[in-house]
């Protein structure tokens, strides 16, 4: 798995999509700078490729942090809690402010997915237990009470169905104006980047990162802001998208290790080829209509995931 | 020579260490040994730092290692812990790269690179520096470990049962490699055994817990006759001289 050959398919499928949907767009229309073709592509089809882009990679960074960090590979925002705390965060911010802007929304929802990922580090902490797949379930059941709690106010301030906009990942809706929050991203990208060799060594444990002189707590620290972050921008733009971040560090992982310096940009560059080939198929597969991101990613992931499992038996 | 004063460590209200002083001489294999909850990994942790004591304090080579930065500490004192954090996918070299990250904060330059080098050829790993941690057996997995404490080049190296898990083949190996450690490389080496031969073979000196308090302390030639390992373990344990080594023959006793 070589880089630059993340690199050629990832423009090659950057190109497909740009071009694939209900109205057609050939490349030469876009020469023409009035046409309604060209609107269509500057305020649909390009927002759209960059939040996937950006989405893809910054899910994919946040999973390989929260594994690095919680020393677990199946630990990622869809098996820690922070998705769904990030939604109660979206359901606390509209129950408080009744219109909330954007950035309301987005300052709630960090701090309830800083505070929910925390907490699942804490149990983590109090657990002694610690086998492979039990701290993932464990995750999914802190999850499970959260997206309860979510559920139970949602009902009863008549808001179910607003929230439910926030459970399903969909790239449709994006265009100009409203994905530019993803842009957080980049930062977040070149931040992990600057710190990887510090997350690779908190990622063998507080003793052994305290032999080399390094502040433990505050780069683990570092690390669940990032997270928190990321999936924050996701969930508030595009929604939720369960299994990237746990898969593609998986992967890559596997061939590469687990040096971040050297996996980052890999996992980075794959997260958001596989969420493109996702969305491109969930595009063209009941054409003219869509499918949701969610959907596809679930469908496809779930099955990587479940070969995953099977084959850490083989090898691990 | 590290010191320590008066050390102690409370779980609730039990001492697992306790008003401990003891001196760790420079360029000598200082052996902790003493029966099962004894107080050696405890002591051990708050003298590399990694658990705060309760009263008392340490000094490396005067310094009080509380008033160090931990950046400077871990250029001077390494500790290597028994641990199982082998999930994560790094390569020998990756590894022992970063015993050099309290120097170069992971952007290894050239001097780096030579050291860490150095290390995995003095450890015999040159020739699967690019194999992965995980795919290891347990003797290659230590002396990778060690490999790194060399490269992080401090004077002092605690070692919290490096014998655990391994052969006997593979145990006499790091067991000769921390000797050589001590005699060519002038390190000072703190290890806590469980094996008292180990403890008699190849340290200079042995510090002795029981309850968390020393109750010997001294050359190795004054803690290995049965006398002194009564007190320690409460069995009578007859020394046998063979091979200019005195053996504890404890198995029946």
């Amino acid at each position: 798995m070589k880089k630059r050959y993340l690199f050629i398919a990832l423009i090659l499928l950057s190109f497909l999509s740009l071009f694939v949907g209900v109205s057609t767009i050939k490349p030469m229309d876009l020469l023409d700078f009035g046409s309604e073709e060209t609107e269509i592509f500057l305020i649909s089809r390009l927002p759209r490729l960059v939040a996937i882009l950006l989405a893809g990679a910054g899910m994919s960074i946040a999973g390989l942090i929260m594994q690095q960090l919680s020393r677990n590979k199946f630990v990622s925002p869809t098996t820690a809690g922070t998705l769904d705390a990030t939604r109660l965060g979206i359901l606390v911010s509209m129950l408080l402010f009744t219109n909330a802007s954007t950035i309301e929304k987005m300052i709630v929802a960090f701090v309830f997915a800083l505070a929910g990922t925390l907490l699942f580090m804490q149990i983590l902490d109090r657990i002694k237990f610690k086998d492979a797949i039990f701290i993932p379930l464990v995750g999914l059941m802190f999850g499970n009470i959260l997206s309860s709690i979510t559920t139970f106010f949602a009902y009863k301030s008549n808001v179910i169905q607003n929230m439910a906009s926030w459970l399903q990942g969909d790239f449709s809706m994006i265009m100009k104006g409203r994905y530019e929050l993803l842009y957080i991203s980049i930062p977040v990208l070149i931040l992990t980047y600057l710190y990887a060799n510090r997350f690779t060594v908190a990622g063998m444990g507080e003793d052994f990162s305290k032999n080399l002189g390094l502040a433990y707590k505050r780069i683990v620290n570092i690390g669940l802001i990032l997270v928190a972050l990321v999936t924050t921008t996701v969930i508030l733009t595009v929604g939720m998208i369960p299994f990237l971040g746990l898969i593609i560090p998986n992967i890559v992982s596997i061939f590469h290790g687990d040096h971040l310096k050297k996996t980052l940009p890999h996992t980075a560059l794959l997260g958001a080829i596989f969420l493109l080939v996702c969305d491109i198929l969930g595009r063209v597969l009941i054409y003219p209509y869509e499918i949701s991101i969610s959907l596809m990613v679930g469908v496809i992931g779930s099955g990587i995931f479940l070969y995953l499992l099977f084959r850490r038996k083989a090898y691990a | 020579m590290i010191q320590v004063r008066e050390l102690s460590k409370f779980y609730g209200k039990k001492a697992v260490v306790e008003k401990v002083n003891v001196n760790i001489h420079r360029g000598k294999i200082t052996s902790f040994i003493g029966p099962n909850g004894a107080g050696k990994s405890t002591l051990l942790s708050m003298v590399s730092r990694l658990l705060d004591a309760d009263t008392g304090e340490v000094l490396v080579d005067n310094d009080h290692v509380h008033k160090m930065k931990s950046n400077e500490f871990s250029k001077r004192v390494s500790i290597l812990k028994q641990s199982n954090f082998m999930n994560v996918r790094l390569t020998i070299r990756e590894l022992v790269s970063f015993g050099r990250f309290p120097y170069s904060r992971g952007k290894l330059n050239a001097e780096d690179i030579r050291i860490v080098e150095q290390a995995m050829d003095y450890m015999g790993l040159m020739d699967m520096q690019y194999e992965y941690m995980d795919e290891l057996s347990g003797g290659q997995r230590q002396r990778a470990f060690i490999a790194m404490v060399i490269a992080q080049d401090t004077d002092y190296i605690l070692l919290d049962e490096p014998l655990n898990n391994l052969d006997m083949k593979h145990s006499v190996q790091i067991m000769k490699i921390l000797r050589r450690l001590v005699d060519d490389l002038g390190k000072t080496v703190v290890i806590v055994l469980h094996d008292i031969n180990f403890a008699s073979v190849y340290s200079d000196r042995i510090v002795a817990l029981k309850n968390g308090r020393v109750v010997k302390d001294g050359q190795t030639e004054e803690i290995i006759n049965s006398d002194a390992l009564k007190q320690i373990y409460d069995m009578d344990i007859p020394i046998k001289r063979m091979n200019n080594c005195n053996i504890c023959v404890y198995f029946n006793s």
